[in-house]
């Protein structure tokens, strides 16, 4: 197991903190939106903001860049909270989530939002386009990482197994798919829902170089997404174990946070579980 | 003047020379396909530039959305299979992948309406037309020959935005040449007459051209139309030609409840009220048959045109 920095690893659990203040703020103020997944997926999306990816909040169409699709598009709280506090745009513009005019449209819009690189929501189109981008890299002769996070719900659309098995057929390894397995979406716990597993063998049987860590654990997270570009001749997937809701106790496994924004009382209840001021 | 008057020609044959020329001049020129490139020709880009080109499958969802990723990334995307394929069972990834985000992907699509022949119903989409022309941020074009297809293709290659090219599996009469520059979102008057405007798109193009001969022996001098681009439909030529002409007969190979002629009457209701017909697919899927006896079938002949004609004339100041 790879060593961090201990203070690396307390800067990125600060910043993990803060996106989850961030998250269950904007969802209450716009009182719609998606709190569960987008808790789930912070620490994964704090470890490729504050540590992985190599981008330029001031030139967000830097050509060399890493892109990063978030392709369970609901999620994009969390998202938009770290690209503010990355410094793509201002903090303050968080308040605007769902809200007329605002750059933070209630799933992505890559033509109005600075830093997202595709426009996502309808479930399982992400991977594709992240191949599509991983192809244009290799044409380009670039040396830009593309990585994307699907959700375990995705695992249910066909098109997620056609664009697994198109980046295998390509030997695309400048891809790397984070699956935020947090063991629910919208309508119950996956299982029950729709049976995925066994889902490494599946990602495996597709060609794909498999890792299954814990998503909280920023040493894990940090040790697969670095040993991820490495990999050689075909693309690589991480199984990120999660929890849906993580960091606010009444939301963790809550099916019913999949799509429900904080009340006052909650809001007030959840900030204080995260240590900050309502 | 008759059918055989005109040369035949492959509007597939042209898209493909385009496109290899195309890949020729720019770098950033990349093909998408899904197991059909031999039926709409990306085979012969293939050939020449293995390295651009990316045969996906049986799998048009993923072949949408590795267009939009290739196109975020700088790249004129070039996505080609049958229209029924490229539309219908992809909108949606059209329409979040593509459309939404006014990415340069192309949607070539060939095989479109019921001159497919033998393949029948499943094959013959009649709708297609209206799902691209629903879009926001996409343009829709239906050339009417062979040469025409050559200068859309390279006019939409230089058009930042998504674009919906569709054309047929028949060959079709050369009724215009490959010399000049397309402009997205002009008509074009292919003859000029008084008494009637036919505005045509893609193969009813030169069934209008036919009609209007078999007017003039009727002393009725017919306006023919190829509206070639869509979207955004041509107001001003539309207009233009209601008010001088006084009556209009629309004709595509398509279904006239949500095609070109639908959208001609919405412009007309609203600026230049005149009497109308269409000419097109009742609302109705096709069938097994050879093409120029669906043709018949349907009511596409020139001939149904002649008979809109004269139902619209008669309808004149009434």
């Amino acid at each position: 197991m790879a060593v961090y920095d201990k203070r690396l690893l307390k800067k990125l659990e600060r910043k993990a903190n803060l996106i989850r203040r961030h998250v269950v703020r904007m969802t209450h103020l716009a009182g719609s939106g998606h709190p569960g997944g987008s808790l789930s997926a912070v620490e994964v999306i704090v470890a490729l903001y504050f540590h992985i990816l190599n981008i330029d909040p001031k030139k967000p169409k830097w050509e060399d860049r890493d892109r990063f699709i978030l392709s369970k598009g609901h999620g994009c709280p969390a998202w938009y909270a770290a690209l503010a506090e990355r410094g793509f745009f201002s903090v303050k513009d968080l308040d605007t989530l769902r809200k007329l005019g605002s750059k933070l449209q209630g799933h992505p819009d890559m033509k109005v939002c600075p830093g997202v690189e595709a426009s996502t929501g309808s479930e399982g189109q992400g991977l594709s386009m992240g191949v599509g981008m991983a192809l244009a890299a290799r044409l380009d002769r670039k040396l830009y990482h593309t990585y994307v996070m699907v959700g375990d719900g995705e695992m249910d659309c066909g098109q997620t197994w056609e664009a697994a098995m198109a980046a295998s057929h390509f030997h695309v390894h400048n891809l790397t798919a984070i699956v935020d397995r947090n063991m629910l979406q919208l309508d119950g716990p996956t299982a029950q829902i729709m049976s995925i597993e066994p889902l490494a063998d599946k990602w495996k049987a597709f060609g794909w170089e498999v890792e299954e860590i814990d998503g909280h654990n920023f040493t894990e997270i940090l040790k697969a997404l670095e040993r991820s570009k490495d990999v050689k001749g075909k693309p690589n997937v991480i199984i990120a174990h999660t929890v849906k809701g993580k960091g606010v106790s009444f939301m963790e496994g809550a099916v019913g946070f999949h799509g429900k924004a904080p009340s006052k009382e909650e809001y007030e209840q959840a900030m204080k579980e995260l240590g900050g001021e309502p | 003047m008759n059918l055989s008057d005109f040369k035949l020609e492959s509007q597939r044959t042209y898209w493909a020379k385009a496109l290899v020329e195309l890949g020729k001049e720019r770098q950033d020129i990349v093909v998408v396909s899904a197991d059909l490139s031999t039926s709409v020709k990306t085979s012969l880009f293939a050939e020449e530039f293995p390295e651009r080109h990316f045969n996906v499958g049986i799998a048009e969802q993923n072949m949408m959305s590795i267009s939009a990723g290739l196109a975020a990334c700088g790249k004129t995307v070039f996505a080609s299979t049958f229209a029924a394929f490229g539309t219908g069972r992809v909108y949606d990834q059209i329409r979040q992948s593509i459309a939404y985000p006014k990415l340069p992907v192309n949607i070539i699509a060939t095989h479109a309406g019921i001159t497919v022949g033998g393949d029948g119903a499943t094959h013959q989409i009649v709708e297609d037309m209206a799902l691209m022309r629903a879009l926001p941020n996409m343009t829709v074009i239906v050339p009417a020959d062979a040469p025409e297809t050559y200068r859309a293709i390279k006019a939409v290659a230089d058009y930042d935005g998504p674009a919906y090219v569709r054309m047929g599996r028949a060959n079709v009469p050369t009724i215009t040449s490959d010399k000049g520059k397309f402009k997205i979102g002009k008509a074009t008057v292919l003859r000029d007459g008084e008494d009637v405007s036919l505005i045509g798109t893609g193969i009813m193009v030169s069934r209008c051209l036919l009609a209007a001969s078999i007017l003039e022996k009727h002393k009725i001098s017919a306006r023919v139309i190829d509206l070639s681009t869509i979207k955004p439909l041509d107001h001003k030529t539309v207009i233009k030609a209601a008010r001088e002409t006084g009556g209009v007969v629309t004709a595509e190979e398509h279904s006239v409840v949500v095609g070109m002629g639908s959208e001609v009457a919405l412009c007309l209701t609203e600026t230049a009220h005149v009497p109308m017909k269409r000419v097109g697919i009742p609302d109705v899927f096709g069938q097994s048959g050879d093409s120029d006896e669906l043709m018949e079938e349907y009511g596409l002949t020139p001939e149904n045109i002649v008979e809109a004609a004269h139902d619209v004339i008669a309808r004149k100041g009434r």
